[in-house]
């Protein structure tokens, strides 16, 4: 019942999010949401993920902040404004009535198949020493996946500069 | 289930927002929510009823734990949101540099 609540409470900060018109605004209406998220992590037995979630979200509203504070917004309402808006509804409607059915045939919320994580349940104790099966997972289990996380994150790095730097080395002849 | 529809519709919102939006900053908070949906949905699915988070602890017999698998990929799949959020902004700001302005529908000219 608490989950319905702060997936309600999440739907309403991201309307909110996209709709307001100031920019700051906006990022903060995000952030609410981001912290709902951490509470339904939270809420779900998943400890390590509320953490890393707050960290990032934290992260991710600075950067935003960065981003728009001091820039000015112009709102423009085209002629085809409501033909639009009536045709992007129209297609996000049909998508959820398909996700409708195709949600059913899912296997009912708390009662996952567990196939896998069931031998990683009763063996990842003895076979990696750490008590915190997230980690065991995450480190030891699937390291590659680790490994290829830490080679992204160097990539954005990498990219971030490629973009974000001012004019390189100037060639004085 | 209806969970799980819910966190469909808050997927949709952020799709709204990254079609029909036409602030750039908008868009990226549209990319935002949708990542917010699609984690909370991967967690949803591996959780187990009264089940416990997925730690030993020494003195206590734990019978029902909830999945380990989807929380370390999620785990991954947070940091990669944010940095494509980085990446995303700094764009943003370039072309505000350049442009002056957020509008997508104002940045036409290929012209270097």
């Amino acid at each position: 019942m608490e989950l319905h609540i702060i997936l309600i409470f999440m739907i309403f900060a991201a309307i909110m999010a996209v709709e307001i018109k100031d920019l700051i605004s906006s990022v903060i209406a995000l952030s609410a949401a981001g912290l709902g998220l951490c509470l339904a992590f939270l809420i779900l037995k998943a400890p390590n993920l509320a953490i890393t979630q707050l960290v990032v979200e934290i992260l991710c509203v600075i950067v935003l902040i960065r981003g728009t504070i001091n820039k000015d917004l112009p709102l423009v309402k085209d002629g085809r404004w409501l033909f639009n808006t009536i045709a992007t509804l129209f297609s996000l409607a049909v998508l959820l009535l398909f996700s409708y059915l195709a949600l059913k045939e899912l296997p009912n919320f708390g009662a996952p198949l567990m196939r896998v994580s069931q031998e990683y349940i009763s063996t990842g104790l003895e076979k990696t020493g750490s008590p915190n099966l997230v980690t065991a997972v995450a480190l030891n289990f699937r390291g590659y996946d680790a490994l290829a996380e830490a080679a992204i994150i160097f990539t954005a790095i990498i990219g971030t500069l490629a973009i974000a730097r001012k004019i390189g080395k100037k060639d004085e002849e | 289930m209806s969970l799980y529809f819910l966190c469909f519709i808050l997927f949709c919102v952020g799709l709204y927002s990254v079609l029909r939006k036409r602030n750039i900053i908008k868009i990226i908070i549209g990319l935002g929510i949708m990542e917010y949906a699609v984690n909370l949905f991967l967690i949803l699915v591996g959780y187990r009823m009264h089940g416990r988070a997925p730690i030993f602890a020494k003195d206590q017999e734990i019978l029902n734990m909830v999945d380990p698998l989807p929380q370390a990929m999620v785990l991954t799949t947070i940091v990669i949101g944010l940095a494509v959020t980085i990446i995303a902004v700094s764009l943003a700001i370039r072309i505000y540099e350049k442009y002056g302005t957020f509008d997508i529908t104002k940045i036409r000219s290929l012209k270097g």
